[in-house]
C-alpha cells in the first residue's frame, strides 16, 4: 500500500488542502473527495475534454493530471465561473443560444472557451473550433456552441 | 427560419425562453448518474470477456471474495431463471433471457466485452484489484462479425435454440437468422417490365456507436424493508423500472427509479445494463452500490447500430416515374436476436410512391454486443441505399434530383410497402424549401467540389405520457413529468402547459421526477416525447382550465356556464381576472387545484426532411472537408425553436459522422480495434462547418398544437446526401460506408486506373 500524499492546491479562489493516493487522477479528486462533480468524465484518457478544468490558466483534460501535480496550483472548474452569483457572459450566451442539450459536455466547452476568451477576446469562428476541437459534443452539431461562444466574446468586450 | 406556419396564432409557443434547467447545466450543479452521492456508497466493476465467442467451463469467484475490500460478487447465476419469459417491454415484447443473459454471461459469452461478473467493494480501486482474482475458464469458440459471413449455412453459430422465423414459419436448424421479414405491394414483376431505366445496386454500413459522452452509469439501494431504489440516467424510468423488476422476478412497485439528467441516450439508454447487476450487488451487501462503465465497456458491449449488407433495385419510366422497387435487406442484431430490420425494411421505399415493391429483410446474429436503437434505428442504412439510386436514376433521367424527388414524393394517402397510409406529412413542402434554399439556388464552383441531396422519413411513435401540474398560491404552476430531458424537454413540455393556460412559459416550473411521484410515462425516445408528453400537458391545462372556471363562477357568484376563458384570462359579465390573479384567490375559493393526465396517443407524427450537402475532397488524401450544409424539416409546429434546430444539427453532424469516419473495425479475432474516442473518430467542432436549418411547419392534425416528432429524422438522410456529394466531387459512388480516407482515396485511384 502507498501512503496518501497531502496536497495543497487553490480551488476556484479557495485554498485546499486533500489527501490523496499518488496515482489518482485531479479528476478524480475534484469529484470524489471535494465533491465538485462539474467535471465529467466520459472516457478518462484525454479524448473528450468533458472532464476539462484550468490549471494556472490553462485548460487540461483533469483525467490526464494526477492530483499531486496540483500542488500549489490554481484550479478553476465550472463551478468557479461564475462569479457573486451572476452567470459569466459564456454561461449566459449559452443559455440563451440554446448551445447545450443533454449538458454533459457544457462544463468541459465553458472552461476551455473561458480560457480562449481569456488569451484572445475577439477569436474568430475557425479560431473558436481549433480551440473547441478538444472537446467533443455529440448533441448539437456544435453550431450553437461557436455561436454562443462569438456571442460571449462579443458581450465581453462591449462590456469592457 | 420557418417556412409554412401562421406564427402569430400563439403567445409562448414558437417563442425562444431559457430553459428551466439552465442555470444548473452552466454552472455544474446539475447532478447526473455518476454524480449520485449517498451515505455509505460502495462501488461495483464488472469482469468482461476478453474473447469474441467462447464457452465458459467455470467461473471461480473465491479468491475475489477474499480480496481487500470486497463486499459481494455475482455472477449470471444470481439472476433468477428465466428461460422462455417474453415480458412486453414499452417499444415490444423481449425474451428476458436473453436480456438478463446480456446483462451477465451463464453458458457462453456472445463478443468481447460481455459481463461475466460483478464486483462490490469499498472503493472503485479495490474492486478493479478484485476483478483480477476472478478466476474464468474459457474455451473460445470461432467469432463471425460481419453480417454475410453469419448467414452462412457454416458460420459459427451463437445460439443453438434459436430458429430462423419466416412469416411465422421455423427454419428445421438453428441458425443465425433470427428472422426473415417479408412486405410485398403491387406486382414487382410487372412494375419493372414498365421501367425504362433500372439500377441495381449493393452496399455495406460498418457498425456506428450512438457515442453519448457521458458512459452508462447507475446506483442501486436495495434496503432493508425490500424495497430497490435505483438512481441511473436513463431514456426511461419506468422502463429501467419494468427492466429490473421483470430480470429480477420482483413486482414492480417494489422498485423506484430516480432519473438522473442524462449525458446524452441516441436511444442507446433503453435497455439496461448496469441497474439490475447493481441492485444484486447491494442485495448481497446491504449498501448502496455505484457502478459507472468505462468509455471501453461502452463501445465493446453497449449499442452499437447494426452493420449492415443492403442490394437494392428501382425501375422508372423516363418522363421520371418510379414504378417498381426491390430491397434485400440483412442487418446484423448483434449477440442476441431483435435488431433494427424493421423499421429498416418499412422505411427503404418511405420518401416516395412505390406502386410495386418487394423487401425482404433478415434479422442476423454475431459476435458483437447487442444492437440497439441509434436515432431512427434502421433507417439511415435503408436511405443510403435507396436514396444514391434515386440520385443515380435523376442523372440518368437528365431531371434535377430534388424535381425527381418531387414527382415520386409521398403525401397523403400514399401508401407504404408495409401497409399504412400516410395523413397528412411535409415530404413535399420539404423539397420545395429546400429548391427554394439560398444554398441549393447558390452555385458550388471549383475543382473537387460537389453538391448532394437526400431525403429521409421516421415514423415518430405516440406511446404512453403522464403529468401532474400544482397551481402555487403565487399563480405559478408546478408540473411533474416523467420524460427523462435529454435535449431540453422540459422546455418544450413547459410551455405547451403555459400556451395552455395562458400564462408565461417562467410561470411553469416543470420537474422531471421519479418513478413513485408521476403516472407510467414511456421512454425518451422515438421522437415522442414534445408530442406525447405534450399531448399530456396539453389535457392537464384543459382540466385545470375547467377547475379555474368553476372557481371564478364560486368568486363571483354567477353561473359556472357564464364564465369564458381566453387567452388566460377568465371572465363572466363584468368580472375578469387573469389566470395569476385568479389563482392567489384559491385558498379562498375551494383550495388548490391539480391536473393530471395520462395518454397514450395512437395518432402519426410522421416526419420527413431533405438535407443538402455542399463538400470538397481532397483527391491527395481522399478526406472530405463539408463546405455547407443545410438541414430542411417538418417539425409540424416547432415548439421552442432552438431546440429543433438544435435536434436537426446535431442528428446532421452524427450523420456526417457515420458517412465519413465512424466505424467498429475488427480483427480476425473477432475482436474491436478501435474502442476509444481516440480510434473511434467523431466528428470535432474543426470537422463541420455552421449547419444550417429551415423549420418546415405543416402541423400534425392530431396534435392540438400540430407537433410532429423532430428528433430521429434528421440523422436519416446525411449518409446519402454525403455519399451524393462525394461522387458529385468526383465521380465516384461510395457504397461501402463510411468514406473514410483510405478507402475513398483507393475508390479515387481505381477510377484514375481505369
Ligand atoms: S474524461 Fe478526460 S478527456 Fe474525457
Ligand atoms: S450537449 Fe450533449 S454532449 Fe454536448
Amino acid at each position: 500500500m502507498t501512503k496518501k500524499v497531502q496536497v495543497s492546491a487553490t480551488v476556484n479562489g479557495e485554498t485546499v488542502d486533500f489527501l490523496c493516493e499518488p496515482w489518482q487522477s485531479l479528476l478524480d479528486v475534484l469529484r470524489e473527495e471535494l465533491h465538485l462533480t462539474g467535471a465529467k468524465e466520459g472516457c478518462n484518457n484525454g479524448n473528450c475534454g468533458a472532464c476539462s478544468v484550468l490549471l494556472d490558466g490553462a485548460p487540461v483534460n483533469s483525467c490526464l493530471v494526477l492530483a499531486v501535480e496540483a500542488e500549489g496550483a490554481e484550479i478553476t472548474t465550472v463551478e468557479g465561473i461564475a462569479q457573486n452569483g451572476q452567470l459569466h457572459p459564456l454561461q449566459q450566451c449559452f443559455l440563451e443560444g440554446a448551445a447545450l442539450q443533454c449538458g454533459i459536455c457544457t462544463p468541459g466547452f465553458l472552461v476551455t472557451a473561458k480560457a480562449l476568451l481569456d488569451q484572445n477576446p475577439n477569436p474568430t469562428e475557425e479560431q473558436i473550433r481549433f480551440e473547441l476541437a478538444g472537446n467533443l459534443c455529440r448533441c448539437t452539431g456544435y453550431d450553437k456552441i461557436i455561436k454562443a461562444v462569438l456571442a460571449a466574446a462579443k458581450n465581453l468586450q462591449e462590456a469592457n | 427560419m420557418a417556412a409554412g406556419s401562421d406564427q402569430k396564432k400563439y403567445k409562448v409557443i414558437g417563442t425562444r425562453p431559457i430553459r428551466p434547467d439552465g442555470a444548473d447545466k452552466v454552472t455544474g450543479r446539475a447532478i447526473y448518474g455518476a454524480d449520485v452521492q449517498l451515505s455509505g456508497l460502495v462501488h461495483g466493476k464488472i469482469l468482461r470477456s476478453p474473447h469474441a465467442h467462447a464457452k465458459i467451463k467455470s467461473v471461480d469467484v473465491s479468491a475475489a471474495l477474499q480480496a481487500a475490500g470486497v463486499l459481494a460478487v455475482v455472477t449470471g447465476a444470481d439472476f433468477p431463471e428465466l428461460k422462455d419469459k417474453i415480458a412486453q417491454l414499452g417499444e415490444g415484447a423481449v425474451n428476458l433471457a436473453y436480456l438478463s443473459g446480456n446483462l451477465l454471461a451463464r453458458d457462453k459469452v456472445l463478443y468481447k466485452g460481455h459481463a461475466v461478473a460483478a464486483v462490490a467493494a469499498r472503493t472503485a480501486n479495490q474492486a478493479e484489484e478484485a476483478l483480477k482474482k476472478i478466476r474464468v475458464e474459457y474455451e473460445p469458440l470461432p467469432a463471425v462479425t460481419w453480417v454475410l459471413d453469419a448467414m452462412q449455412d457454416d458460420a459459427p453459430l451463437l445460439h443453438d435454440d434459436i430458429h430462423t422465423d419466416s412469416m411465422g414459419n421455423q427454419s428445421e436448424k438453428p441458425s443465425n437468422i433470427s428472422t426473415h421479414l417479408h412486405f410485398e405491394t403491387g406486382d414487382v414483376g410487372q412494375g419493372f417490365k414498365q421501367a425504362d431505366v433500372v439500377i441495381e445496386r449493393e452496399f455495406k454500413t460498418a457498425s456506428v456507436h450512438q457515442g453519448y459522452i457521458e458512459p452508462h452509469v447507475a446506483t442501486a439501494l436495495w434496503n432493508t424493508d425490500g424495497r430497490l431504489k435505483i438512481w441511473t440516467s436513463t431514456q426511461g424510468s419506468f422502463t429501467a423500472r419494468q427492466q429490473t423488476a421483470e430480470l429480477l422476478q420482483i413486482p414492480v412497485s417494489q422498485v423506484t427509479v430516480v432519473p438522473c439528467e442524462i449525458g446524452g441516450g441516441f436511444g442507446g439508454k433503453i435497455s439496461v445494463y448496469l441497474e439490475p447487476v447493481a441492485a444484486l450487488l447491494s442485495r448481497k451487501c446491504g449498501r448502496p452500490v455505484k457502478m459507472t462503465m468505462t468509455r471501453e465497456a461502452c463501445f465493446e458491449a453497449t449499442g452499437p447500430t447494426p452493420g449492415s449488407y443492403m442490394r437494392v433495385k428501382i425501375g422508372a419510366t423516363k418522363e421520371g416515374k418510379i414504378v417498381a422497387g426491390e430491397a434485400y435487406l440483412a442487418y446484423d442484431a448483434g449477440a442476441y436476436p431483435g435488431g433494427m430490420i424493421g423499421p429498416g425494411c418499412m422505411c427503404v421505399f418511405s420518401c416516395y410512391e412505390f406502386p410495386n415493391a418487394v423487401v425482404d429483410g433478415y434479422d442476423v446474429m454475431l459476435n458483437k454486443p447487442k444492437t440497439q436503437a441509434y436515432r431512427a434505428p434502421g433507417a439511415t442504412h435503408a436511405a443510403l441505399a435507396c436514396e444514391t439510386i434515386i440520385d443515380e436514376l435523376a442523372e440518368k433521367l437528365k431531371l434535377d434530383p430534388i424535381e425527381f424527388r418531387l414527382m415520386n414524393a409521398a403525401q397523403e394517402g400514399t401508401r407504404r410497402v408495409d401497409g399504412p397510409v400516410y395523413p397528412r406529412v411535409g415530404l413535399i413542402e420539404c423539397l420545395e424549401a429546400a429548391k427554394a434554399s439560398e444554398h441549393y439556388q447558390s452555385s458550388l464552383k471549383g475543382p473537387n467540389r460537389g453538391r448532394g441531396v437526400a431525403a429521409g422519413f421516421w415514423f415518430n411513435i405516440g406511446l404512453k405520457s403522464a403529468a401532474t401540474a400544482n397551481v402555487n398560491a403565487d399563480g405559478c404552476v408546478t408540473l411533474l413529468e416523467g420524460s427523462t430531458d435529454i435535449g431540453g424537454s422540459r422546455a418544450s413540455i413547459a410551455m405547451q402547459l403555459a400556451e395552455t393556460l395562458g400564462i408565461a412559459a417562467e410561470d411553469v416550473h416543470p420537474a422531471v421526477v421519479d418513478t413513485d411521484s408521476v403516472g407510467y410515462t414511456d421512454v425518451t425516445g422515438g421522437s415522442r416525447v414534445t408530442f406525447a408528453t405534450g399531448m399530456a400537458v396539453y389535457q392537464v391545462g384543459r382540466k385545470i382550465r375547467a377547475q379555474m372556471m368553476e372557481r371564478a363562477a364560486e368568486l363571483w357568484e354567477v353561473d359556472a356556464a357564464s364564465v369564458s376563458e381566453a387567452d388566460g384570462v377568465y371572465s363572466s359579465g363584468e368580472h375578469s381576472l387573469p389566470f395569476k390573479e385568479l389563482a392567489v384567490k384559491l385558498h379562498e375559493i375551494g383550495g388548490p387545484i391539480v391536473g393530471s393526465a395520462s395518454v397514450n396517443p395512437q395518432g402519426s407524427s410522421n416526419g420527413f426532411g431533405v438535407q443538402i450537402a455542399d463538400v470538397e475532397v481532397d483527391p491527395e488524401t481522399g478526406k472530405v472537408s463539408v463546405l455547407r450544409y443545410t438541414v430542411i424539416q417538418d417539425a409540424g409546429q416547432a415548439i421552442h425553436p432552438s431546440y429543433v434546430e438544435g435536434q436537426m444539427q446535431g442528428g446532421a453532424v452524427q450523420g456526417i459522422g457515420w458517412a465519413l469516419n465512424e466505424e467498429y473495425f475488427y480483427g480476425d479475432d473477432g475482436q474491436m480495434k478501435n474502442a476509444s474516442f481516440l480510434d473511434y473518430r467523431m466528428p470535432t467542432a474543426l470537422d463541420v462547418p455552421m449547419i444550417e436549418t429551415i423549420i418546415v411547419e405543416v402541423p400534425n392534425p392530431e396534435h392540438p398544437f400540430g407537433v410532429r416528432g423532430v428528433g430521429e429524422t434528421p440523422i436519416v438522410p446525411p449518409v446519402a446526401a454525403m455519399a451524393n456529394a462525394v461522387y458529385a466531387a468526383t465521380g465516384v459512388r461510395m457504397r461501402d460506408i463510411p468514406m473514410s480516407p483510405p478507402k475513398l482515396w483507393k475508390a479515387l485511384a481505381e477510377k484514375e486506373s481505369s
